[in-house]
């Protein structure tokens, strides 16, 4: 066999069998399973009396509904309760294991997978959520699928996928201080546009993805579908493995040791060749923040707000135009000015202890401004916890921030966290499309040290220069 | 699954790129357990003006579009979120086909698996079939899956390629986990392979 990518390896090792059109049957490793996109598929399996395959190849976990206020009172919303009773009581029919909202492993499903060692490297992951593209930070190929979907990979621990294109996203030399893994992938989504990753998985390389920590790989990889990819994957190196190792569900001892191995050397062969690469500087990539109703209407942070009219092409003007009008920001002004209402820092994007304790530098001693109200949710019951012992809650909660129960919250806005029509916020979440956050909402993706700092602010700031 | 041979249809025009699945169906619909129904979200806030009132400029909201069943729209339609409640959406609407230059990967699929054929045309056709739904009434074009054709009134032909299995299940309305539980012993075999090599692929998720 000739030189491989890393996607062609792990796909290579998943095909149970192929169609003559190359459609292929792929074998699913792990499955996560939330509360929107599942009832309809555990439905499907009754109504044609069917079973999991696997029920131990999946876990499932409430996240997108759940209030992130004291869960003692329980769910006001009986659409939203019912949607977390179904999902629990479908656990229990079918035998999948599940953390409950009072279970402290609960959290966003995209935590608790690599958090419990559920994702390992190799894998093939997928669940009924677009960022699942969050696990390939391990080196797995992991994507999100339709409730269709998930009912087939419950009743068949299969997919029925044809091979997608693959595409290399280069990042070579160094990052300035205080840019973070958040402002790379927004810069890379900028540079191909949110449909640039189309019916393609993408390897990040370089030296400037070496250097991030599995949680920085984790942001990277999550919002590789707002580029519009497939997947996004990082091969796996001491890093992936150090973090794997010890978790509740990585393997242990002498298998350990085994899988280790084995990862290791799930890498692209030198020769081997994509169909796509994109190049860019670390040096070159300041501090972003969008402007726009999609995450490819980005900029940097000492940048200004585009003009539709400097632009020659009538439907990017339009779509320029719209967009403006849409976020009620006047033409050319610079980002630092944009003033905002509410700053969040949480979602599956940037919720881990990593991001959080980033955050909490920007905000020691000092006082979130009178005007915005700002929230920090944590990713999971258990990065909560951490986050209380090294004191981090109290550093938020003193700066005027509030500190949340773990979920999705304003990411989505399904639960109780939701922006009023023409509340502006700063968020480190992951979309940035019209409602989004809210009907009339406006999100601006950042950093969580661009939130933490402009929380303080009151506007954007450039923290390359920001004490 | 609904089969598809030939839908013969109005085209409504939604002149927009990078139409996400959270604009096709808005959050506050999707906390249902039901996959019926759901025409309601369809496109929920550009249907209505800021006030609540009906936007006259959308598609749904004008008489010459009440009775399509074929969207046409522009690139990368669909994007963002995984969500399948946006094609039970259209379909509850009566949407049986979809036109663009390009869709975004999880939302074709998801067509797929509910009877919607979704058909990538390139950018010059999609413009040519804008200029006329804008210039006539009620608008009304083929998309012939079994010969891979979209056929104009006015005699254009413009083929479009899909991908033979699914064309296949597509046309016959099979069930896709009905076809895969066919390759039993396939999987089985894989499994027994796989426990032996990556045996760590195969513990549970119980701790």
């Amino acid at each position: 066999m000739g030189s491989q990518t890393l996607f062609e390896k792990i796909w290579n090792q998943h095909v149970v069998r192929e169609e003559p059109d190359g459609t292929t049957l792929l074998y699913i490793d792990r499955h996560l399973v939330h509360e929107v996109t599942s009832p309809q598929a555990f439905e499907g399996l009754r109504l044609a009396g069917r079973t999991p395959r696997r029920a131990g190849a999946a876990l499932a976990v409430p996240d997108h509904n759940v209030p992130t206020t004291d869960r003692k009172q329980g769910i006001s919303d009986p659409m939203s309760a019912l949607q977390i009773s179904t999902l629990e009581n479908n656990c229990a029919e079918f035998g999948i294991s599940y953390f409950g909202m009072e279970d402290i492993r609960q959290g966003i499903v995209h935590v608790i997978g690599p958090e419990q060692g559920l994702t390992l490297p190799g894998m093939t992951i997928v669940c009924g959520d677009s960022h699942t593209s969050t696990h390939g930070a391990f080196g797995a190929l992991a994507f999100g699928i339709g409730t269709s979907e998930v009912e087939h990979v419950l009743a068949t621990q299969c997919l029925v996928q044809k091979r997608p294109k693959t595409m290399e996203i280069r990042v070579e030399g160094t990052l300035p201080d205080y840019c973070s893994p958040k402002d790379v992938i927004l810069a890379i989504i900028g540079r191909i546009g949110i449909g640039g990753g189309i019916g393609q998985v993408v390897e990040y390389t370089g030296s400037v993805i070496r250097s991030f920590s599995m949680e920085g790989r984790m942001t990277l990889c999550n919002m590789s579908i707002e580029a519009g990819a497939r997947a996004g994957l990082v091969s796996p190196d001491e890093k992936t493995v150090a973090y794997v190792k010890g978790r509740p569900l990585t393997p242990k001892g002498e298998m350990f040791e085994q899988a280790s191995q084995a990862w290791l050397d799930l890498k692209t062969d030198q020769g081997a060749t994509f169909d796509n690469l994109v190049e860019l500087r670390g040096e070159n990539i300041p501090p972003q923040v969008t402007w726009g109703t999609n995450p490819g209407m980005v900029t940097d942070v000492n940048g200004t707000v585009p003009n539709p009219a400097d632009i020659a092409d009538e439907k990017l003007r339009l779509a320029t135009q719209r967009a403006l009008d849409y976020m009620g920001l006047q033409p050319g002004i610079p980002v630092c000015d944009i003033q905002l209402d509410r700053v969040f820092i949480g979602s599956c994007t940037n919720s881990r202890i990593e991001d959080l304790r980033v955050a909490a530098k920007y905000v020691q001693g000092k006082r979130v401004s009178g005007k915005v109200k700002a929230m920090v949710v944590p990713g999971s019951g258990l990065v909560k916890q951490q986050a209380e012992e090294e004191g981090l809650d109290r550093v938020f909660r003193a700066a005027g921030f509030e500190w949340r129960e773990p979920g999705c919250s304003m990411c989505l806005a399904m639960n109780a966290d939701v922006l009023t029509p023409g509340e502006r916020c700063a968020s480190t979440s992951n979309r940035n499309f019209e409602g989004r956050q809210g009907k009339g909402g406006r999100t601006h993706l950042v950093s969580p040290a661009m939130a933490a700092a402009a929380a303080v602010a009151g506007h954007f700031v450039d923290i390359r220069d920001w004490a | 699954m609904q089969a598809f041979t030939t839908v013969s249809g109005i085209v409504a025009p939604l002149d927009r790129a990078d139409v996400d699945t959270d604009q096709i169906i808005p959050k506050q619909y999707l906390k249902t357990i039901a996959r019926t129904g759901l025409k309601e979200g369809l496109f929920a806030d550009w249907r209505q003006q800021s006030d609540g009132t009906p936007n006259p400029d959308f598609f749904s909201n004008q008489s010459r579009y009440q009775e399509a069943s074929i969207l046409l729209t522009r690139d990368n339609f669909g994007c963002g979120s995984s969500r399948e409640h946006a094609p039970w959406a259209l379909l509850d609407y009566g949407i049986r086909s979809i036109l663009a230059p390009s869709f975004a990967d999880i939302f074709y699929n998801n067509c797929f698996q509910n009877g919607i054929l979704p058909v990538v045309l390139t950018a010059q056709e999609i413009q040519t079939i804008f200029d006329r739904v804008l210039s006539k009434e009620t608008y009304q074009i083929t998309v012939d899956l079994p010969e891979q054709v979209v056929l104009l009134p006015e005699g254009e032909r413009y083929a479009f390629t899909v991908d033979s299995f699914r064309k296949d299940c597509m046309v016959k309305g099979l069930d896709g986990i009905g076809l895969t539980l066919k390759h039993e012993s396939a999987i089985s075999d894989y499994e027994t392979r796989r426990s032996q090599e990556a045996p760590w692929l195969f513990q549970n998720s119980t701790t």
